[in-house]
């Protein structure tokens, strides 16, 4: 099993490790319900130096990700971020990822489990550029919740004397990072995947363990955080995730990710004219969101019922810890009406879905900006 | 290291069995309540029924995962620790006590011979 450089944090930090994506990850160092409320409610600290980050060279890149991914790539502004989807030919996902437009370069940061998946089939698809894998090199860290902005700001000096506060969401650009009394240069985005402000920091490596500390130190309102809560956070948020929601046997127009693909660009790229089928026919299955009548949460494969007919499957379920009760996303036909009475099978019991509308948790806009 | 009562044997997926009386009780050890973390729900086994030694009797799930319960012994279930039920605190807070699951009335073979003493589950966790 892989470690990222912060195994050694998460130890002292007393974290319960698990597998994750292949790397050793601290699934929670508290409690799990414990730090998702601090993430929305104050703010956590995460390592995501499992996370796979790529660097795309070349004498035309843009040309080059507009061909592979989803994404009009060649609309992106400088210090803009986007999330767009990976697709073979027949539309199946092979990563959801986020592309990064700085100033002079481009950026991927991919899932941690499709790293090694992906470096061979960029190298086979990517025509006229190539990657760079920073994975090791470049540290990841963030920092979530509506305190991130206001406790960050006076640590990060940005170019022309800008103030974080003014770095927009989904943007990127480079950074000073004043974290652990050596100004180290980096890189800062306005990103995140738990649904509330926050801000993913890009240093060297070797630097990784001090701002990690250091982030923890900028007050006592800021704690760990595991990938437990990093997973309620982003299924209250409605966000993705592969290995659950997408997978190589599902397409983004199903998982209701179709501002993800620019079905209309200019140029062709892979998936296209699958995905442009699915969204002319309509997509079969659907994903959606529901509530779990009862306490018990649904876990991924339980089986959605309909007037006792399997017409779907929960990809992700768990307690939600700002509703209070068990939320989860699930692929049903798509004929199904929204109100239509679903059941999901849990074993003994076949509690109702209540379907609620995705997300289940949207961040009130006035704490950003 | 997490507490190992004297007084109980222990089946290496961490359920602990105590005589009391007629019957047996079980329940989980601290280990597996600390490794769980938050629980949110129990299911247990309905009084009649019959469990089986190394073999599942209930799921227990935390807040990120589900797991299976698997009785320590052979037998009939004689009662069951309902207030589990509305809430799993005391299998965090006290397993060896207010946590117990189930009282399980023996079957003739029992299979408890095949159970860790509590010095051979000890020796278990620090490996």
């Amino acid at each position: 099993m892989k470690k990222t450089v912060l195994n050694q944090a998460h130890q002292r930090h007393g974290a319960r490790l698990v597998e994750f994506g292949g790397f050793e990850m601290p699934v929670w160092y508290s409690a799990l319900t414990e730090e998702h409320h601090a993430v929305r409610t104050r703010a956590g600290v995460f390592d995501l130096c499992h996370m796979g980050r790529f660097e795309v060279v070349g004498d035309d890149p843009v040309a080059a990700l507009d061909r592979v991914l989803t994404r009009d790539v060649a609309s992106m502004k400088k210090g803009q971020v986007c999330y767009s989807l990976v697709c073979k030919e027949d539309g199946g996902v092979l990563d959801d990822i986020l592309v990064y437009r700085l100033p002079d370069r481009w950026w991927l940061v991919v899932n941690a489990g499709n790293r090694d998946k992906l470096l061979p089939w960029f190298a086979e698809h990517l025509t006229g550029a190539k990657i760079i894998d920073h994975s090791e090199s470049l540290a990841m860290v963030a920092l979530q919740g509506p305190l991130a902005a206001r406790l960050l700001a006076p640590h990060i000096e940005r170019p022309k004397g800008r103030s974080l506060e003014t770095l927009g969401y989904y943007r990127v650009g480079a950074a000073t990072v004043n974290l652990t009394g050596t100004p180290l240069p980096g890189w800062i985005s306005r990103t995140g995947y738990t649904g509330e402000d926050g801000f993913e920091i890009y240093v060297d490596s070797e630097h990784a363990e001090s701002v990690f500390d250091a982030l923890l130190q900028l007050s006592d309102d800021v704690q760990p955080c595991g990938l437990g809560c990093r997973d309620t956070l982003r299924l209250e948020a409605g966000m993705p995730l592969y290995g659950h929601e997408l997978s190589e046997e599902s397409d983004p127009i199903s998982a209701g990710l179709e501002f993800g693909v620019g079905l209309n660009k200019t140029t062709a790229f892979i998936g296209q004219a699958a995905l442009q089928e699915i969204h002319t026919a309509g997509p079969t299955r659907q994903l959606r969101g529901f509530t779990v009548e009862g306490r018990r949460p649904a876990r991924q494969g339980a089986s959605i019922l309909h007037e006792g007919r399997i017409v779907g499957e929960v990809t992700s379920g768990s307690p939600s810890p700002t509703l209070g009760v068990p939320i989860a996303c699930g692929y049903v036909e798509a004929s199904l009406a929204e109100d239509a009475p679903l059941q999901v099978d849990l074993g003994r019991q076949t509690p109702d879905l209540k379907a609620h509308p995705l997300p289940f948790y949207r961040k009130d806009a006035e704490k950003v900006n | 290291m997490s507490e190992v009562p004297q007084n109980r044997n222990y089946l290496s997926s961490h359920e602990w069995a105590m005589p009391e009386d007629d019957h047996i009780v079980v329940g989980i050890t601290e280990f597996a309540a600390s490794e769980l973390g938050e629980l949110v729900y129990i299911e247990l086994p309905e009084i009649g029924s019959e469990v089986h030694f190394d073999q599942q009797f209930g799921e227990i799930e935390s807040v990120k995962a589900v797991s299976a319960l698997n009785s320590p012994i052979n037998g009939t279930v004689v009662e069951i620790n309902s207030a589990l039920v509305e809430s799993q605190e005391a299998i965090s807070e006290t397993p060896y006590d207010d946590g117990w699951m189930m009282k399980i009335k023996p079957a003739e073979d029992s299979g408890m011979d095949n159970l860790l003493s509590p010095q051979d589950y000890e020796s278990q966790l620090s490996e």
